[in-house]
């Protein structure tokens, strides 16, 4: 079974946030990690590997620099790692990400897809489920257990109030949740083996089907019109109110942030 | 594309067990707002096996029109028959506008129909307005009006970003649940219903749904939950926690509590927030008698919303809460919750 | 000179400090409280490689550096200082000796499964009557037939009761040096269960309350012959060699013990307020922190320094790390002593408090200038290769 995972090497929000000039995000400025999902992601599939005999690829697309959580990714126990990197990538959207991400697909051979939920820098869970539309393949979104059950996947689908057991026959893709399982560490002799090996870099050129009107910040459906970074945790208001005072300004505050 | 063809609001219309979702009357009243702006009117998409009947309760929270795809493959929510049924709605009847709830099913569903209407799709917003794009006119670009601006948090929690879809239609966007504010039902509205019939034909991509599991809720892990009303030895004994509980249940939220109060043996450790508790990061942190020495905080300064509640004026809590008040907090908490139930209760 | 790591080196590091902030530190206050060996931590460590760091992987271990093995005890001392010197007791003392002075049998049976972490190990050199002073060692060993019968007695051994495979010195006869009878010393192997073997007193300790110090008791504890480690006689040597390397164990320990203090210290003054302002706004807490941060980075230069002149030891055995050792463990501990004690005062009451975790990375410093050679060995090892 060839099992590729999809990964993202995201700013550790609690290193604060930066921005370019034109609302983008500073990448190149931040503290990185595993994005969380992706990571339980990865250890999905390394416990398929475990159970059932697997070749493990992570992928990922970004700045050159993306290679480290590939690196990572092997350390943990993948066996290849594809680095999708190029200029004109950049500033991409979910659309444009998910194109960019099916085009690299489209030169592997795959049974699964595993991605992570969604990333914690935007949170929109679309990339998954976009990936599997460009490439015609079922997605089961949210899996909290996943079997494999001949040339199919069962698949603990989660909602809001009750999980469907799914059974899609592969390839297919599945997003993961981070509640899926306790990742793995890295071993500290799989870390230098890992950077023994060799990555493998595509740009541009190397993705398949693809149209360049559907790449990178010009390819973006989606614009920023503005961005801005929230006032940081510190001192707020304080006040001294007698009871029914302080009762109808806490209500209305609520009420403004949309508690209630 | 010609985007001058794409016209009206459409709010996908979840519903689970034939039970019209919450999420769905939030969007529809939303939807109203954007329509009246933009002059048009507001349709709704309803897809499900024998959920006709729910038409009217549709147009009782604002649907103009509802348009109704009623098959037995969509009896459970399944990623491609529903994905299938929306992308030839939007394709036949040309959107421009397109929400839809931000739930387990709206964030799966919403991606891939926006992957095969090839349009861009925000998520998780909390602010939808129409206006103008750019924000402000920029020489040398066309400024175009009438977009709609979606606003989301980002980086949980630490941006905030304002999204337009200029140049694709429809735009589409999902919503948190809880933001947007239903209409008060009209009752007795009648809206358009029109069937339509996009035709299913299984193939791999209609999965096998082998079993429902119904969840049962068993006690929330603090950590999960997002509103936490917490309290520290400024409670006073471990029966005046009731106040506290009372408030938790009235916002659906749970309570915790400081160290200082597990060493009391007031509360079991697991209720514990702080350095040698539990970090936790609810939306909205109650510090109800918790004076915030550094091991507390460094537990729940990533709150989004801090409300702390000390008779000390000099409580170092009040140096990371967003709403603090000086006052006792026997006389404001069972006020708060009396209040907060009262507020409640109205808005339903 | 380089003094940049290595991206793997960067790596593991980050591997090392998410483990610690993850599995250990949430743990150290109540190992240290309960004096509870961290049972379930060791397993963990045991599955992601950490207890066979520098052992080759053809004997179940992670092949990798010195310095990746310093900087592992590092992280987790940086957190707890008991599970540090729970990792460099097992990995120098008892792993290490066997990989350099075992048979190819002795490795197949025991390294692999402590390297792998199945079996944890230990060194017992010291005893009630020779500590400094390894000579005057009472241990006895006597060929029997077939076997070694041991008699005597071990104190203050780390993993006392935990491990299960010991490295165990003994006097295996008298020899006559320039007309002077002198006593050999000889290595063995003793695992536990073996009948003669027993655990005397826990020792109830100020410092490090997690690991399990005890006192080994063998009482006609017969093991077979081919557990000598070594060549008979050669112990002295081999305890010595051992102890170079243990020294950069301990330093590690010690330089992870200050930077947890210094760090925890950093985030507090900018927290604590008095007078109106955050005590790190005061010119004496500022300078403070100056000169625990210069001493810190000068003992890990030391460590990293003495990690790497080991490494250069495993291409070419006549390399002698000893001095850079003994200089590492000497400053870092004294290092970690001072820096520790001013992290206290600068917590003010609260540095005196338990809960506080300064408190207890200073009672853990203590022991870094005391065991695998005091500080006045140290010196003693710097000053002899000077004069020598």
């Amino acid at each position: 079974m060839k099992i590729v995972v999809c990964i993202k090497q995201v700013p550790d929000t609690k290193g604060g946030v930066k921005f370019n000039p034109d609302g983008t995000l500073d990448r190149g400025a931040m503290l990185t990690i595993m994005n969380p999902d992706d990571k339980a992601g990865l250890e999905a599939a390394l416990r398929l590997k475990d159970q059932y005999g697997a070749e493990v690829t992570v992928l990922t697309m970004g700045l050159p620099k993306a290679e480290e959580v590939l690196r990572e990714a092997m350390a943990m126990g993948a066996d290849k790692g594809i680095l999708v990197t190029d200029r004109v990538l950049g500033g991409a959207d979910t659309w444009a990400t998910s194109t960019t991400l099916a085009g690299a697909l489209r030169n592997i051979d795959y049974d699964l897809i595993i991605t992570g939920r969604q990333a914690i820098d935007g949170d929109t869970a679309q990339v998954g489920p976009q990936i599997s539309e460009h490439l015609d393949i079922p997605v089961i979104s949210y899996a909290q257990d996943i079997k494999i059950e001949g040339d199919s996947v069962i698949v603990e689908r989660q909602y809001e109030d009750r999980y469907h057991v799914v059974k899609a026959k592969m390839p297919c893709l599945i997003t993961a949740l981070s509640e899926l399982n306790e990742p793995r560490y890295m071993t500290p002799g799989g870390i230098f083996d890992a950077y023994k090996e060799e990555i493998t870099v595509w740009g541009r050129a190397d993705l398949k089907d693809v149209d360049d009107a559907n790449l990178g910040l010009k390819g973006s459906p989606t614009k920023i019109a503005k961005a801005s970074d929230k006032v940081r945790k510190g001192a707020g208001e304080k006040v001294t109110l007698d009871p029914d005072e302080a009762v109808s300004y806490i209500v209305d505050k609520l009420k403004e942030k949309h508690v209630i | 594309m010609n985007l001058e063809e794409y016209k009206g609001v459409y709010v996908f219309a979840q519903q689970v067990d034939n039970e019209i979702s919450s999420i769905a009357l939030e969007l529809l009243g939303k939807a109203k707002d954007l329509a009246k702006d933009l002059n048009t009117d507001v349709t709704a998409m309803l897809l499900g096996s024998g959920v006709k009947g729910l038409a009217d309760q549709l147009a009782e929270y604002g649907a103009d029109k509802v348009i109704v795809v009623d098959d037995p493959e969509l009896k459970e929510y399944r990623t491609e028959p529903y994905a299938h049924a929306l992308s030839s709605i939007i394709n036949q009847y040309k959107p421009e506008i397109v929400l839809v709830g931000a739930t387990a099913i709206g964030r799966d569903l919403g991606p891939r129909v926006s992957a095969r209407v090839a349009t861009g799709l925000t998520a998780d917003c909390t602010v939808l307005e129409i206006g103008d794009f750019p924000l402000q006119a920029i020489p040398g670009q066309e400024q175009l009006h009438n977009q709609l601006l979606m606003t989301r948090p980002a980086f949980g929690g630490n941006t905030i970003a304002t999204i337009a879809c200029p140049y694709n239609r429809p735009q589409m966007a999902t919503v948190r649940a809880g933001v947007m504010q239903k209409i008060e039902p009209i009752k007795g509205a009648k809206a358009v219903v029109e069937e339509f019939n996009p035709g299913f034909t299984p193939d791999n991509k209609y999965v096998e749904i082998l079993e429902v599991v119904k969840a049962v809720t068993d006690t929330v892990d603090i950590m999960d939950a997002k509103i936490l009303v917490s309290g520290g030895r400024g409670v006073g004994t471990p029966e005046n926690f009731k106040i506290l509980e009372d408030l938790a249940e009235v916002l659906g939220g749970t309570v915790s509590c400081s160290r200082a109060v597990v060493d009391a043996g007031w509360k079991p450790r697991d209720l514990q927030v702080g350095q040698t508790g539990k970090t936790v990061r609810p939306n909205v942190y109650f510090a109800i008698g918790i004076s915030g020495a550094i091991q507390h905080v460094a537990g729940m300064e990533e709150s989004d919303i801090i409300v702390a509640i000390n008779k000390d004026e000099d409580a170092p809590i009040f140096d990371v809460a967003d709403y603090g008040i000086v006052g006792d907090l026997n006389k404001i908490v069972p006020k708060l919750t009396e209040s907060l139930k009262a507020a409640i209760a109205a808005a339903k | 000179m380089d003094f940049t790591l290595s991206k793997e080196h960067e790596m593991v590091r980050s591997l090392f400090k998410e483990f610690a902030e993850k599995e250990v530190k949430p743990l150290a206050q109540e190992v240290d409280e309960t004096e509870t060996f961290p049972r379930a931590t060791v397993e963990k460590m045991a599955k992601n490689g950490f207890l066979g760091i520098p052992v080759p992987k053809e004997y179940g271990g992670q092949g990798c550096d010195p310095l990746t093995y310093a900087m592992c005890v590092e992280e987790l001392s940086k957190v707890c200082g008991t599970t540090g010197v729970i990792v460099s007791a097992h990995t120098s003392l008892c792993c290490d000796p066997i990989q350099t002075y075992g048979t190819e049998e002795q490795k197949q049976k025991y390294l692999i499964p402590l390297a792998k972490g199945e079996k944890l190990g230990a060194f017992g050199l010291t005893e009630p009557g020779a500590g400094t002073d390894a000579q005057g060692q009472q241990t006895k060993a006597v060929l029997d037939g077939d076997e070694w019968v041991l008699n005597g007695s071990k104190c203050f051994i780390t993993n006392g009761k935990e491990a299960d495979v010991y490295v165990i010195f003994a006097i295996t006869g008298v020899v006559e040096k320039r007309g002077r009878l002198s006593k050999e010393i000889s290595a063995f192997i003793v695992e536990k269960g073996t009948p003669g073997f027993t655990f005397g007193t826990k020792e109830n300790k100020m410092g490090i309350r997690g690991s399990s110090t005890y006192e080994l008791i063998f009482t006609d504890c017969r093991i077979p012959k081919d557990n000598l480690l070594g060549q008979k006689g050669k112990g002295f040597a081999i305890a010595m060699h051992t102890l170079d390397g243990g020294r950069i164990g301990i330093a590690a320990q010690a330089l992870g013990l200050a930077e947890g203090a210094l760090e925890t210290t950093i985030e507090y003054v900018k927290e604590r307020k008095q007078f109106g302002r955050a005590i790190g706004a005061f010119q004496n807490t500022q300078f403070q922190l100056a000169d625990m941060a210069t001493k810190v980075e000068a003992a890990k230069m030391l460590v990293y320094k003495a990690a790497m002149k080991k490494a250069e030891y495993a291409t070419n055995p006549k390399v002698s790390y000893s001095t850079e050792a003994a200089m590492a463990k000497l400053y870092a501990a004294e290092v970690a002593m001072e820096v520790t004690t001013k992290a206290v005062q600068l917590h003010g009451g609260y540095g005196y408090i338990r809960e506080y975790d300064v408190e207890r990375m200073m009672r853990d410093a203590k022991i870094t200038e005391i065991y695998e050679g005091t500080s006045e060995v140290q010196r003693m090892v710097i000053s002899g290769a000077l004069l020598k």
